[in-house]
């Protein structure tokens, strides 16, 4: 069996995760302190990517980047880089559909969280970076983590986007998730299989993770 | 050293007017019902709130001044902030915690200060836990010499008591009182708590829809507390429209038919008078201020009865009156249903709407 699939759709995972992370997050704290008529306005921007679908996301992406396209065309030019059927193209379709997942979560974080924190911190002296990352962050860990865990698993099962984007290569762009289409269409329902149950593994153990952080936060907060 | 500010600031409907010292030596007690603004005016001398214009200013440094532009950040303020839910950062350590306080210090030196305040307020054994594993009293403890840690030239109380119940109240209020007595710079300490204020802080500004009253001594406020908001916030329960009466030194209260006789003088502006329960008492032999009354409900409190009272001669609509008269003394009286009674000219207080 080759493994070249599950370790593709794992690194396009880990790779959109950590850019997503950190721009759901900054997203998440400017939306949070916005007035509420702006913040309507930008939630429903970041948040589109949610509700359409896969196909209408790669469709857009590749108005943007495709090889004759404004972006895809300059990029092309000037660097001789095809933005287009890499595996790395499948990282531009993933950050967007799983951007709303930790925007979202990540933002819900930051709005029950209790400003008097922020506002001790600074009367103590502590500067904004500290109280961002040694107040805000750690006390909004847990939803902040959910969403991150969310987003991975999100990011493992993304096909439309992807498969518009990066195409199936095999060995150099298929994902779990294209190899099951890839097989099921030529009949070999019994790799097919095989690479759900994978799926279905890694997808599982994720969920499971997220629901241990949560119990043991949880089990640390009601202690009293 | 001293801590000045005034200033305002809008919020919406609502407007703030701010204008107090606090010394050091003893707190200044703002004194405010809910709603009052009475947080929103510690915020505004942390620079958690930007006040709209005026002029903060603490031991000569300019804290705030809108003249001149001055805004500085709470990190450069040197103000100290006792929350009201003390605002302990949940996610460290009773250590954590203080150690966080004292980060403008160097590894050694933040550590002595950590363990010497962990040790002066009691807070060895709870060290290692976090905030939500200790008591509330420990709490507020660990919040304090968190504040003390970060060495700050004034400090701000906003009700400091208001998340405890009263028997922790009690004993943490002398523990507090201690401290702040060791305390070189100005203190303000917000509360709507009367018997609080009075025993920890001499001198009381009150605010009143967010209008500060300047500052008076506690026992001339309660004498005389000026304004109708005042004299609620002071204990006051009984309130009647009032006039000012043909005699010298009197006032006629329409509604209740009474003419008595005020050791105050008639202010302008005077619209209300106010008398407090604990003031009525039961009338002596040729008692002047007295006046014949119908029992209309008899309530017991802790320590005295509560009567509700209505004059005689009183108008359909005019209000009652409540009198708080000690147990014994309740039960040794003749008539429970109909009693005369009386009310110095002294404890007569003659009020206005607002300053």
């Amino acid at each position: 069996m080759d493994w070249f699939p599950l370790y593709n759709s794992l690194r396009i995972a880990a790779v959109s995760t950590v850019l997503v992370f950190f721009a759901g997050v900054c997203a998440a704290y400017y939306v949070a302190r916005m007035p509420r008529l702006v913040k309507g306005l930008l939630d429903a921007v970041l948040t589109l990517p949610l509700v359409l679908p896969p196909t209408v996301v790669g469709y857009l992406l590749l108005i943007l980047l495709g090889p004759r396209r404004p972006v895809g065309a300059w990029v092309l030019e000037r660097f001789g880089v095809r933005l287009t059927m890499t595996w790395w193209s499948a990282v531009f379709a993933t950050v967007v559909v799983i951007f709303p997942l930790l925007y979202r979560t990540a933002r819900g974080a930051f709005e029950s969280f209790d400003e008097t924190l922020a506002q001790a911190g600074a009367t103590l002296g502590l500067s904004n970076t500290y109280i961002f990352w040694r107040v805000r962050m750690p006390v909004c860990r847990q939803g902040i983590l959910a969403g991150t865990v969310l987003a991975f698993a999100r990011a493992l099962g993304e096909y439309g986007a992807t498969s518009m984007l990066a195409g199936y290569t095999p060995g150099r762009t298929a994902t779990i998730s294209t190899t099951v289409y890839q097989l099921w269409r030529t009949g070999d329902d019994a790799m097919a299989l095989r690479w759900v149950l994978v799926n279905l593994a890694i997808s599982a153990a994720a969920l499971l993770a997220l629901n241990f952080l949560e119990r043991r936060e949880g089990g640390q907060k009601s202690w009293r | 050293m001293a801590l000045t500010a005034k200033f305002t600031k809008r919020l919406g409907k609502f407007r703030l007017q701010v204008d107090l010292a606090a010394e050091s030596g003893a707190p200044l007690a703002l004194l405010g019902a809910s709603g009052s603004g009475k947080s929103v005016t510690l915020k505004c001398i942390a620079g958690i709130l930007r006040p709209d214009s005026g002029r903060i200013a603490l031991d000569g440094t300019v804290l705030f001044d809108s003249e001149t532009h001055i805004d500085l950040p709470p990190q450069r303020r040197g103000v100290g902030f006792l929350f009201q839910q003390y605002a302990l950062f949940p996610h460290m350590t009773v250590r954590q915690n203080i150690a966080a306080g004292a980060r403008g210090l160097k590894g050694g030196e933040r550590n002595r200060r950590v363990e010497a305040l962990l040790a002066r307020f009691r807070l060895t054994h709870a060290a290692e836990r976090r905030p939500g594993q200790i008591s509330g009293g420990e709490q507020q403890r660990a919040a304090l010499a968190r504040l003390l840690a970060a060495e700050p030239r004034a400090v701000l109380l906003d009700e400091p008591f208001s998340a405890l119940d009263s028997f922790l109240r009690w004993q943490l209020e002398e523990e507090l009182r201690e401290t702040l007595a060791g305390f070189p710079g100005p203190a303000l300490w917000v509360s709507h708590d009367l018997g609080e204020v009075r025993r920890n802080c001499p001198r009381v500004c009150v605010l009143e829809e967010g209008t500060s009253a300047p500052a008076r001594d506690m026992g001339e406020l309660l004498a005389d507390p000026r304004t109708v908001g005042a004299a609620r916030l002071t204990g006051c329960r009984n309130f009647a429209p009032v006039r000012r009466g043909t005699g010298s030194g009197t006032v006629e209260v329409p509604g209740w038919g009474l003419t008595l006789r005020a050791a105050g003088p008639w202010r302008e502006g005077v619209t209300t008078l106010g008398v407090r329960p604990e003031s009525l008492h039961p009338a002596a032999a040729g008692e002047e201020n007295a006046f014949a009354c119908e029992v209309v409900r008899v309530t017991e409190d802790i320590a005295a009865m509560l009567a509700l009272l209505r004059p005689k001669g009183a108008a359909a609509d005019a209000p009652t009156l409540w009198m708080a008269l000690g147990k014994e003394r309740w039960a040794s009286l003749p008539d429970k249903k109909g009693l005369t009674v009386a009310v110095r000219p002294q404890d007569i207080l003659l009020l206005t709407d607002s300053l």
